[in-house]
Order: C-alpha cells, then sequence, then structure tokens
C-alpha cells in the first residue's frame, strides 16, 4: 500500500513543486542572460516583498507570478470556448506528465516497503516504455498547441498554430531516429537503463554517435520551439503566435508548459547522450551504496542539465532565426537523411556477424567509424547543399 | 520597381566556402560574440543609486534656471522673446516698470509650466541678456500639476542651487563663465 501510493504520491507532489519553482527561477534566469548578452543588468529590483532588500532581483518570479494571478482572464467572444479553454490545459499536463518516466537521479539508499529496495529517483520507476510514454505525451502537447491555435479563432493564432504543427511533424522524425540510434545501442527505452548502460561503458552515447547528437539536439530546438526555431510564435511576424489570444493564469500556463518542454528536452539530451547522472572517476557505475554516491548521482545530473539549458539560452541571442522554407528543408533534407544514415550506421556497427568482422566491439574502431562517418555525412551535405526555394530577387538583363 | 531597370546595380552575393557551408564560421561567431557580451561591461545605469553622466551640463537641456545678476537681481528684462519663441506656449510672462534705473522693465511674475515644456532651448536661444537657462537637472518630480508649474521664485531657486556646478556662459553679458 506505501509502496504503491504514498511512495509515488510525495514524489509527484516534492516534482511538481519543485518544477514549478524552478521554472520560475529559470525564466529569471533567462531573462538575466538574455540582458547580459545585450549589456544590460537584467531585473535586479524586485527582492523581499514589502522591504527594499534586493537580493539581486530574486523576488522577479513572485511579482510575475501575482502579476499573471491578477490579470484579467478575458475570454474573446469569438473563440470557440470549451477548445479554447482545454488547450493550455492539454499542453500544462502532458508537459508535466513527461517528467513521471524522468530520472532525476539514480536512487537513494532509503528502504521503505516491503521490497527492501532503494528508493528511486523517478516517480515510475522501472517504466520499460519510458521513451514512447515521453514521444506519446509530447505529441499531446502539440495538440494542445494546436488547439489554442485553432480555438482562438484569429488568423495569427491560426498561423501560429499550423506553423506549429507542420514544424513538430517535421522535426519529430529527426527527433525520432536520432534517439532510435540510442536505444538500438543500448536495446533498452528506459532512460535508468540507458544511463546505467552508459556508466558501465563509461562511453556517453555524444562520443559513439556525433551524428545523432547533432540530429537529436538540432531536433530538439525545434520541438521546443526554442530560436532559432521559434516559428509558431515569433513576436515580429505572428504578435505572439498560438497564444496570442490568451491572457491572465491561460497564458502563463501556456508560458510554463513551454518553458519545461525546454527543461525536459534538456533532460533527455543529458540521459540520452552525456550519461545522465555519470562522471567518470566521481559517481561510480554500480548501483548506489551510499548516500553521498546517491547525492552526488543527483548533482551531477542537475548540473548537467543546468548546463545544457545555459547553452539553449546562449543559443536563442546567438544566431537569427530560419527562414519557414529553410526549416522544412533542414527537417527533410538535412536532418532526415543524416538521423536515417545514424541509424543504419549503428545497426551495421553492433549487428554481431559484421561486428565481428570490422572489429567495431571494439570501442576505438566503434568511435573511429562513426567519427569518420559523421564528418564524411556533414561534408556531404555541406558539398551538396539542400536547399529550400531561391527567391531572391534575380538579374534580368535590360530589354531594351 | 522593374528588375530590368538598367539603372539598378546588382550586387552578386558572395558564396560560402566550404566551411561556410557547413556552419562552422556562422557557429563559432554567433558563440563567441554572445559569450563575449555575456560578460562585458554593462551599459545600464541603475538610475536612483547611480546618477546619469552629463556629457556636458553647459549644453544639457534639463530644468530651466532663471540667472541673477552680480547683484543678486533678476536678470530677466521682461522682453518676451523667450515666450514669443516658446514653441510649446508653457512660458507666462507679466511685465512691470522696473525698480532700478539700469533697465525699464522686469518681470513681476515669471512661470513656465514644466509638463507643458519640450525642453527644446529655444527660451534659451531666444533670451538677449542670458536670464534664462536650461540646466543639467534631469530628475524633474512632482505630486500634482501646480506644483509643476515654476514661479519666478522656484525658477530663480534653481539658479541659486545649481550656480556653483553651471556658471553662466556668457561673460559679455554678466556671465561667470
Amino acid at each position: 500500500m506505501l509502496e504503491l501510493f504514498a511512495i509515488p504520491l510525495v514524489k509527484i507532489v516534492v516534482l511538481i513543486g519543485a518544477l514549478m519553482t524552478v521554472t520560475a527561477y529559470l525564466v529569471l534566469l533567462e531573462r538575466k542572460m538574455a540582458a547580459w548578452v545585450q549589456d544590460r543588468r537584467g531585473p535586479d529590483r524586485v527582492g523581499v516583498p514589502l522591504t527594499k532588500i534586493r537580493l539581486f532581483g530574486l523576488g522577479q518570479p513572485l511579482a510575475d507570478g501575482l502579476k499573471f494571478l491578477f490579470k484579467e482572464e478575458f475570454t474573446p467572444r469569438h473563440v470557440e470556448p470549451l477548445l479554447y479553454t482545454l488547450a493550455p490545459v492539454v499542453t500544462l499536463a502532458s508537459a508535466l506528465a513527461i517528467y513521471a518516466v524522468i530520472p532525476m537521479g539514480d536512487t537513494l539508499p532509503l528502504k521503505i516497503g516491503a521490497s527492501g529496495a532503494n528508493l528511486s529517483m523517478v516517480v515510475a520507476p522501472g517504466c520499460d516504455v519510458g521513451l514512447l510514454y515521453i514521444f506519446a505525451l509530447s505529441s499531446i502537447a502539440v495538440y494542445g498547441v494546436i488547439l489554442g491555435g485553432w480555438a482562438s479563432n484569429d488568423k495569427y493564432s491560426f498561423l501560429g498554430g499550423l506553423r506549429t504543427s507542420a514544424q513538430m511533424v517535421a522535426y519529430e522524425l529527426p527527433l525520432g531516429l536520432g534517439i532510435l540510434g540510442v536505444v538500438l545501442v543500448s536495446g533498452s527505452l528506459d532512460l535508468g537503463k540507458i544511463i546505467h548502460q552508459q556508466a558501465d561503458s563509461g562511453l556517453w552515447f555524444a562520443f559513439t554517435q556525433p551524428l545523432g547528437l547533432v540530429v537529436f539536439v538540432v531536433a530538439a530546438f525545434a520541438e521546443a520551439a526554442r530560436l532559432p526555431f521559434d516559428l509558431p510564435e515569433c513576436e515580429q511576424e505572428l504578435v505572439g503566435g498560438y497564444h496570442t489570444e490568451y491572457s491572465g493564469m491561460r497564458l502563463i500556463t501556456f508560458l510554463i508548459a513551454e518553458f519545461m518542454h525546454m527543461v525536459t528536452v534538456s533532460f533527455l539530451i543529458v540521459i540520452l547522450f552525456f550519461g545522465g547522472w555519470h562522471f567518470w572517476g566521481l559517481t561510480g557505475s554500480g548501483p548506489v551504496e551510499s548516500w553521498g554516491q546517491g547525492i552526488l548521482r543527483i548533482g551531477v545530473l542537475m548540473a548537467k542539465v543546468f548546463g545544457v539549458i545555459l547553452f539553449f539560452m546562449m543559443v536563442r541571442w546567438s544566431w537569427p532565426r530560419f527562414r519557414f522554407d529553410q526549416l522544412m528543408s533542414l527537417a527533410w533534407k538535412v536532418m532526415l537523411p543524416q538521423g536515417l544514415l545514424n541509424l543504419a550506421l549503428m545497426a551495421v556497427l553492433c549487428e554481431p556477424f559484421i561486428a565481428e568482422r570490422i572489429g567495431s566491439r571494439h570501442w576505438g574502431v566503434f568511435l573511429l567509424i562513426s567519427w569518420a562517418v559523421a564528418l564524411l555525412a556533414w561534408l556531404v551535405t555541406a558539398l551538396v547543399q539542400p536547399s529550400g526555394p531561391e527567391n531572391s530577387p534575380q538579374r534580368v538583363e535590360p530589354s531594351i | 520597381m522593374r528588375t530590368d531597370d538598367p539603372s539598378i546595380r546588382w550586387i552578386e552575393e558572395p558564396s560560402l566556402g566550404l566551411s561556410g557551408r557547413m556552419f562552422l564560421p556562422l557557429f563559432v561567431q554567433g558563440l563567441t560574440t554572445t559569450a563575449r557580451h555575456l560578460f562585458s561591461p554593462k551599459v545600464t545605469v541603475s538610475f536612483p543609486e547611480e546618477r546619469p553622466k552629463v556629457d556636458n551640463p553647459l549644453i544639457y537641456r534639463g530644468v530651466h534656471r532663471l540667472n541673477r545678476d552680480a547683484e543678486g537681481r533678476v536678470k530677466c528684462v521682461a522682453c518676451f522673446l523667450c515666450a514669443t519663441a516658446c514653441p510649446a506656449h508653457c512660458i507666462d510672462i507679466v511685465g512691470t516698470e522696473s525698480p532700478w534705473p539700469d533697465r525699464e522693465k522686469y518681470p513681476a511674475s515669471f512661470t513656465i509650466d514644466e509638463l507643458r515644456c519640450i525642453y527644446c532651448g529655444m527660451c534659451e536661444e531666444a533670451c538677449p541678456v542670458d536670464a534664462i537657462e536650461l540646466t543639467s537637472l534631469l530628475d524633474l518630480t512632482g505630486r500634482s500639476r501646480e506644483e509643476m508649474i515654476f514661479d519666478k521664485e522656484k525658477l530663480l531657486s534653481v539658479y541659486d542651487q545649481t550656480k556653483d556646478t553651471e556658471p553662466m556662459p556668457s561673460a559679455r553679458l554678466g556671465g561667470t563663465l
């Protein structure tokens, strides 16, 4: 009884509380980073409420939240009321539910219940279809966005929704192909097992599958609708995209969900490609034996995820946004073939019959081949340069 | 515009090299630029604690002041040139006969509506005796509209407040610079 209900419930409460707080502070960090990159200081005024203590602006998330809480929740008359209300709920619920299978560390040596097993840092431990579950839910999150855009019944929202659906369909493929390589090599869909696999070999999948990493990271940026792929809600073109007609708590629900996608994707990048909680000579690789080790593994995982999130935020200000046709040609003409190539390569290198003959059981050979193929693929893509339609003004010889 | 217009000068887009096609320079330049700015000194002025630096207070256009002459009298001769020049019509002067022998008129009242003023500096340009000037005081605030209508005493007090940091420009007209 305890194991079935009490522990997961406590985990869920702690996880959702922590996630909401962390998201709020990550928004502050994002604003700070944006300010620093633009030579500004960023929000530094709001500190402890009702005092003059500023704390470098650490009270800003609270103020932002309160602002959204007290704003009028306006529903335009021209919307489809049911779907309009449902959309942010769907988006946030699926964004949160994804965290049920994402490990926040390994285990802690805290024996609860009859089984005597360590306390796992996953809400649903040992979920054998973890990755499938994540993919299913992230697809539902896209429905939330499309619903929001469509139910709003105005042109900007509709265009934002359309762009989202097109972009998500296009980038779900490379995202899946990037993951497939990892799944093929590790032989499991369980995120915990994938981490253990990397920890045991000491060789993160980022090193053995560079092509898969590139494909996955690019697709992840697009899936999270972050710059340079934030076409669904680019302010310069679409006002706010799919959430143009939303205000108050519904709007912040959308914004939180969107931010959480970024955090989820960061977790996935770290877990699938950067060894999760593993770090050489620091965390060990077997089951957790002591409290120190368990906490260290949590710390290492969080540090890595934080690093990836910082990278996300830096990228936002580093490169210009793609045009929509460029976005599409990147997905279908570059990322899809490279993902397929990565999948085929991993299948070939792991096939026992072939591995025996070319020696790819040895990790050195494996690395050499995969990096050579990755560089070659990149080079070929650069030479062929598949691009979108040429629509720049063309020179015409004067007719007179 | 017609694309076959002979007066158009066509510029060929420079072709990317191999590294450019591999996105490498773009990748490196983008990240290094943002990383450099991330740690570079910030330009924001934290206003109430930190005062913005005014390059040259003598030509800055802030709150007005009415200058005093060497004997401490108001320099204004109530010629109405500033009120005439003012595009916002924010200066109101009531001139009367001067009690002093060196001029005919002086302002009995001199009011400027600081909320109406657009701080263009035309009054300062127009004044023949350098009586009205714009100071470098830039944070002008008040709690009511009435408070923001500055009378002669207030404008003279602005002079007393700023005469040491911002001397009057023209010595020929009795200035201190």
